[in-house]
């Protein structure tokens, strides 16, 4: 597991324990700590207490620190924010559940229009210490409004963090330092990688910070960039690739708002070859955004176009048409090729 | 704590019904109409013996204080209004017409009472003792927040229609939780009514027991939209549907509104949840300064609700009783011209902001991508002006 790798590489006390568990459960424990060394942390949220939430992600929490900190709420995602956004004027740190991606819209107004804007509305003074967990993404075979991959609405919206967690060990890190930030903090969780094992410090002194981007592949020839599920899909190409010959370097974004472009130009100031994947419908999205600031600042570096690898502008399809929507370990190689000038799906396509 | 949810309480009122039958009672919601008025537009006095002793405090004295609160609220009003009119601010929302529903209600409140309100609720500002110049700034460009929240117990106003609902739900559940017998007050109008977050607030307050009052200012008109359009049957009969007792209570009687608001307080300080009240008053003026009401609304309509004039009721009831003298005529008059020129002279004083603030407080913490864009943007500054900071 890469996980194991980034994390023992970073860890200044090698001396810690670590423990094997799933990214959910990386998470779960993230927010026990949390829960457990503030008791102004409270999490909300629709069947997260007694049940565990639907992907037992909160499992035990409730029964551990009660109905009164894990909150079982009504069905209701705007009244879930709007609560949120109450408990923090009164000093609360909530840590708000939303059950799927495509459910977080009737939430939406409530998110940008007051969670977002309430401490540059207030001239700092009222802080809004907010997190919204969103499992998002699709791959398991779900009905719709289960898939979705939603975070460059959020991204898009100054006064929010977006953060996207493709490992246990960051999981549970990067989970408890969007609970302790001052900032109102969007957690996109990789619903398919929630199963995924990997070592656990749960001693997070020392951690990459929550708005670090991360090489989880170093590699010379393109610089892949992904987040969430995707990591380990590009990981997986990355090794492909190298069987060809070609280095790839894949950078694990993390932070999705800010971008950490100090690591991502320096990677393709490197490579000179840029490739960004996303599950997220491509106009309009992180990709776009990566690409355009990265053709901004390193234009003269660049060997050849930003290509980007993306779910289509569609709405999110069916479950047995999804392997046509989400970029796999194929398209992405396919991708590389392109931007080494190395035969392509593209080559004989015309412009 | 708010965490059990007691399903035999949230649906026991008995209490409630015993102290103020019978206009809360869930079973039997108030008729159609039914408005409690303790003070009729021409001064006279209506005992109510479910009200009155709400009110035992409210002396002569306490009901000259409320009086000069009414016409200093008007006064800020209309000289907030020439400001608007000679460009020194780029909108108000007129709140003329219903100072005694928001005086009534904030001057019932406790200062470590909390506030969310709408746009329109200067005068309960004004009863939270917002400075003057504080009250001008949003409207004249300069934040979108005047002043403190955290100083005077009230949160900035909320432009989306009906947010604050649940944000009040929310503080009265960490009021709750944090053993303290602070109150949340919401503020919002008819038009508000008909949206989501105002629903899923009742919901949530009535589920967890919140100790928030929802205080609906049904002033008949949200911009062009008579408030038939939002209700069909009297609002306050919403409330009970939720598990929620209601009060249905003349907006322009700033008793009637201080003993209901003190009431809802008092079940929300005792563990009783939350309560909805309905205050039936009039937007006299323009939805905003922006606004032509003459192209929705009749003469006739407005000349009725005239004669229902809060100030001119108070005034009325000071003169039946003997304590509206030559004196207290001149200082409240000189108060609201002294309060006057000072919101005049605060709104003068404002001048723009400096132009690196507009990246300021978007984040609590440092932020890579907007420090870059501020730096940039300082040097565009430097480049073609040399005087940026």
């Amino acid at each position: 597991m890469t996980t194991t790798v980034a994390a023992r590489a970073e860890r200044t006390d090698t001396q810690q324990a670590t423990t094997t568990m799933t990214l959910a459960k990386a998470i779960n424990t993230g927010l026990r700590s949390s829960l457990a060394q503030n008791e102004k942390v409270v999490l909300l949220g629709e069947d997260i207490g007694r049940l565990g939430g639907v992907f037992r992600v909160t499992d035990g929490l409730q029964r551990e620190f009660g109905a009164d900190r894990v909150m079982d709420t009504p069905l209701a995602e705007a009244g879930i924010i709007g609560t949120a956004v109450g408990l923090a004027f009164r000093g609360y740190r909530p840590v708000c559940e939303i059950q799927f991606d495509g459910f977080i819209y009737p939430g939406f107004d409530q998110i940008v229009a007051q969670v977002a804007k309430l401490h540059y509305r207030t001239g700092g003074i009222v802080r809004m210490p907010i997190t919204i967990r969103v499992p998002f993404g699709g791959g398991i075979g779900a009905v719709e409004h289960h898939s979705e991959s939603p975070e460059a609405y959020f991204a898009h919206t100054s006064g929010l963090r977006v953060i996207s967690c493709s490992n246990p060990q960051d999981a549970h890190t990067m989970i408890r330092q969007a609970i302790d930030c001052d900032d109102p903090v969007l957690f996109f969780e990789p619903k398919r990688r929630y199963w995924v094992k990997g070592e656990v410090d749960q001693n997070i002194t020392g951690q990459t910070p929550m708005e670090s981007a991360r090489v989880v592949v170093p590699g010379n020839d393109v610089t892949v960039v992904a987040y969430g599920p995707l990591v380990m899909t590009a990981m997986d190409a990355a090794t492909a690739a190298s069987d060809d010959g070609v280095s790839v370097e894949v950078i694990d974004l993390r932070s999705l708002s800010p971008i950490d472009f100090a690591t991502l130009t320096a990677s393709v100031r490197k490579t000179g070859r840029l490739v960004i994947t996303h599950e997220a419908q491509q106009f309009g999205g992180l990709g776009a955004e990566i690409a355009a600031s990265i053709t901004e600042r390193s234009f003269e570096y660049l060997e050849a176009p930003p290509v980007r690898v993306t779910g289509f502008d569609v709405p999110y399809p069916p479950a047995k048409l999804e392997e046509h929507f989400i970029p796999d370990l194929d398209r992405i190689l396919d991708a590389v090729d392109r931007v080494m000038g190395n035969r392509n799906s593209l080559t004989d396509w015309g412009n | 704590m708010f965490s059990e949810i007691d399903t035999a309480r949230s649906v026991d009122t008995t209490e409630f019904r015993d102290r103020i039958t019978p206009p809360d009672s869930i079973d039997q919601p108030m008729r159609s109409g039914e408005i409690i008025q303790l003070l009729t537009p021409d001064g006279q006095r209506r005992k109510n013996s479910q009200f009155d002793p709400w009110l035992r405090d409210i002396t002569g004295d306490v009901l000259a204080d409320l009086y000069e609160d009414h016409v200093v609220a008007r006064r800020i009003d209309t000289e907030a209004t020439a400001l608007q009119r000679q460009g020194e601010l780029g909108l108000w929302p007129p709140l003329i017409g219903q100072e005694a529903a928001q005086i009534g209600s904030a001057r019932a409140l406790r200062d470590d009472d909390f506030v969310f309100s709408s746009y329109r609720e200067n005068a309960v500002a004004y009863c939270r003792g917002v400075d003057l110049t504080d009250m001008i700034r949003v409207w004249r460009g300069n934040a979108h927040s005047g002043w403190d929240p955290y100083a005077i117990g009230m949160a900035p106003p909320t432009v989306i229609i009906g947010a604050q609902t649940l944000h009040a739900t929310g503080y009265a559940l960490g009021c709750k939780r944090d053993g303290i017998d602070s109150v949340a007050i919401a503020y919002f109008g008819d038009g508000a009514t008909s949206q989501g977050d105002v629903n899923e607030a009742m919901v949530f307050a009535a589920s967890f027991q919140a100790p928030v009052v929802f205080f609906c200012q049904n002033n008949h008109w949200a911009i062009s939209e008579p408030v038939g359009l939002q209700a069909r049957r009297p609002i306050a009969d919403r409330a009970p549907g939720f598990g929620i007792p209601s009060l249905r209570v003349d907006g322009n009687d700033v008793l009637a509104v201080m003993a209901a608001t003190r009431i809802a307080l008092d079940r929300a300080r005792s563990g009783g949840g939350p309560t909805f009240i309905e205050a039936v008053t009039y937007r006299m003026g323009p939805h905003t300064t922006s606004d032509d009401p003459t192209r929705y609304r009749d003469r006739a309509e407005l000349d009725e609700w005239a004669a229902k004039d809060p100030i001119i009721r108070l005034e009325a009831l000071l003169k039946n009783i003997g304590v509206f003298t030559d004196e207290l005529r001149e200082s409240v008059a000189a108060k609201a011209d002294q309060v006057a020129r000072d919101v005049r002279a605060g709104c003068l004083s404002l001048d723009p902001p400096e132009p690196l603030t507009v990246f300021d407080h978007a984040y609590s913490t440092p932020n890579s991508w907007l420090d870059r864009q501020k730096s940039q943007y300082a040097a565009y500054l430097d480049f073609y002006s040399g005087g940026a900071r």
